[in-house]
């Protein structure tokens, strides 16, 4: 554990865990992008200050663990319906800050009213989207994202487009709506994405913070698991599949 | 006041502070009076997009510590199932409203009690039970509404009343009950407020190791088996005497009672025992008088649910006919009256 590792006389840590994320050893696979950023959100947190007024909500997917690496408050929600928690948090106790991280089988699939009516009604809560483009922890089957010709265990011969329909755009759907106040979508493969990635969560939650209304933060990510690749392929599979049919960029900034 | 209007105003009285709904008839009412009179009062009213997200919208609420409810009828009740059994295994506290109609499907919005398994039995899935509350005039909803809210908080299981149609429509003059004392309401130790100088709570309903489950499991059992021992509620109507028992509750037990005077006027020695409290069900009270009575008659709105638990309880001490009726049609106390005297002896 790196708060175990010794530090020699003379030397300064530099790089730590941020404040509010616990001790507890992530539970994702190796070169799986949940790991960063989840880390993002944590540091996004601390440097808000705002831990101690922050509840989270755990999806279900390879993030249902979420509540057990972050030193605040969590609630675990039913498959895709975290947006509507969130609301009922959020409109029991406004002075909290809310914020759900879902997957796209959690957001875009079987949650994909709670998120658009949500986002509509611009809830003042910020919601973290990460797009692997696969259901992680069940094992690979097809999403809503997969991208056409692609591979799962329910498309063993490619997505076929004419039967299972196109890539869901979840950002452009929600872009195109009055009420949210901020939908970006980002990604993590390098140095530069992840600091850029950075930023959109923090700004998606100092909106929340200064009361702009529902943000959402899209991060295409990948899940080398189920993509049957290496760490570095993941990376690779991102910038040369996956952003073709997911450019990056801001959709939607209210009040730039 | 109707019926839907009781529940609604005694709901704000008990100190509910946010309510989420999806409009289904035949409970219209209930949602219109919330908007009307719940944001003015200090409370949040919000109009889901489904029954699903008006019942997470709940679970949110209960996480953060204050009184919530929300209300359906029969077909959006389904739909809030998932929602409930995740209430249940999270273990918090929350008011659903069900003024049943005619099922299944999307049946019609006539009185009828087909959801009694739904609702004791169950529902959603899982090992669990919440506390059912079954009114049978408008007073008692008002009433039943105040008790649902202090059981739900104090065992922290989700309440359930249990109404139909024509409670919810019916006009009846009501004396409300007194709002509660906000400050007496029990802190919630659990609540989601900010980990601010405390350590973090998480509110859970999973855990993927089966012993861990299972201890989960255990501590739920254990609070349904207090609840059993305490929270019993029925009304015995002329039992002292009766040669025959009529069951009933809600609509059907109001009739009844009715039933249970025609047939004293004719010398027949009618009884009733009509249960207040659906979950955990009077098992006790109808054993003791089935050994006496010799025939216990349920009737019921519907083709026989409540009766399963009315013979788990005569467990062959009495005879048990049945008698109800289906898809929303109310039978008259005339209707019933001939099935008793077919009965008594
Ligand atoms: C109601 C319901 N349906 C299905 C499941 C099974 N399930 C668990 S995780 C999951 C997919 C999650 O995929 P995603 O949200 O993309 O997250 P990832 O695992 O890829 O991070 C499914 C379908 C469930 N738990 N609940
Ligand atoms: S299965 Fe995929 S999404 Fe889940 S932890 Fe592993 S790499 Fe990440």
């Amino acid at each position: 554990m790196l708060a175990d590792v010794k530090i020699p006389e003379g030397y300064v840590r530099v790089f730590k865990r941020p404040d509010s994320m616990s001790d507890a050893p992530y539970t994702y696979c190796p070169g799986c992008h949940h790991g960063v950023i989840g880390r993002l959100v944590a540091e996004a947190i601390d440097e808000l200050g705002i831990r101690g007024r922050t509840v989270g909500i755990a999806p279900v997917g390879c993030a249902v663990f979420l509540y057990r690496f972050y030193r605040c408050d969590f609630i675990q929600a039913a498959h895709g319906r975290a947006c509507a928690v969130a609301t009922g948090l959020k409109r029991a106790n406004p002075d909290l800050i809310v914020f759900t991280y879902q997957g796209d089988g959690d957001l875009a699939a079987i949650g994909t009213a709670e998120t658009v009516h949500a986002a509509n009604r611009g809830e003042n809560i910020t919601a973290i989207f990460v797009n692997n483009a696969v259901y992680g922890m069940t094992g690979g089957e097809m999403a809503p994202t997969t991208l056409p010709g692609q591979r799962t265990v329910t498309t063993p011969e490619g997505r076929d487009v004419r039967t299972t329909g196109y890539p869901f755009k979840i950002s452009e759907m929600l872009a195109q709506l009055d009420g949210p106040a901020y939908i970006t979508r980002q990604a993590v493969y390098d140095v530069r994405h992840v600091q850029m990635a950075r930023k959109a969560i923090r700004k998606a939650f100092r909106n929340q913070l200064e009361g702009k209304g529902f943000s959402m933060v899209e991060v295409v990510a990948a899940c080398p698991t189920n993509l049957k690749v290496s760490p570095v392929h993941g990376n690779k599979w991102v910038t040369e599949q996956a952003l073709r049919y997911f450019p990056l960029g801001d959709l939607k900034v209210r009040d730039p | 006041m109707r019926g839907n209007e009781a529940i609604a105003e005694a709901a704000i009285r008990a100190g509910c502070k946010c309510y989420f709904c999806y409009p289904i008839t035949p409970q219209g009412e209930l949602v219109e009076y919330m908007a009307r009179h719940l944001p003015r009062r200090g409370g949040v009213f919000l109009q889901a997009e489904s029954e699903v997200a008006a019942i997470n919208m709940v679970y949110g609420a209960s996480a953060a510590g204050v009184r919530t409810m929300t209300s359906s009828s029969s077909p959006g009740i389904s739909l809030k199932m998932e929602g409930i059994s995740y209430l249940a295994g999270s273990r918090l506290p929350a008011v659903i409203v069900n003024v049943m109609r005619g099922g299944p499907g999307l049946g019609n919005i006539a009185p009828a009690q087909g959801d009694y398994f739904q609702a004791t039995k169950g529902g959603g899935h899982g090992d669990y039970h919440l506390i059912v509350l079954a009114p049978s005039t408008v007073q008692e909803a008002a009433e039943l509404v105040m008790l649902a809210f202090a059981l739900s908080d104090r065992y922290r299981v989700p309440a359930m009343i249990l109404a139909d149609g024509m409670l919810g429509q019916m006009m009846e003059p009501v004396e409300l009950p007194e709002p509660v004392d906000e400050g007496a309401i029990p802190e919630k130790p659990w609540a989601l407020t900010g980990a601010e100088g405390r350590e973090p709570r998480v509110v859970l309903s999973f855990d993927l190791d089966p012993q861990g489950l299972k201890e989960m499991n255990l501590v739920l059992q254990a609070t349904y088996r207090e609840i059993e021992a305490h929270e019993v509620r029925w009304e015995e109507v002329d039992t002292a005497d009766a040669e025959i028992l009529l069951v009933a509750y809600g609509t059907m037990g109001r009739i009844a009672k009715t039933v249970v005077r025609l047939a004293r006027a004719e010398g027949i020695r009618a009884g009733l025992l009509r249960p207040i409290s659906l979950w955990p069900f009077p098992y006790e009270p109808i054993r003791a008088l089935a050994e006496r009575i010799p025939v216990v008659l349920t009737v019921e709105l519907s083709a026989g649910q409540m009766w399963e638990d009315v013979r788990l309880a005569v467990e062959g001490r009495a005879a048990t006919p049945f008698y109800g009726e289906l898809g929303g049609v109310v039978p008259t106390p005339k209707e019933i009256l001939s099935e008793v005297k077919k009965h008594a002896r």
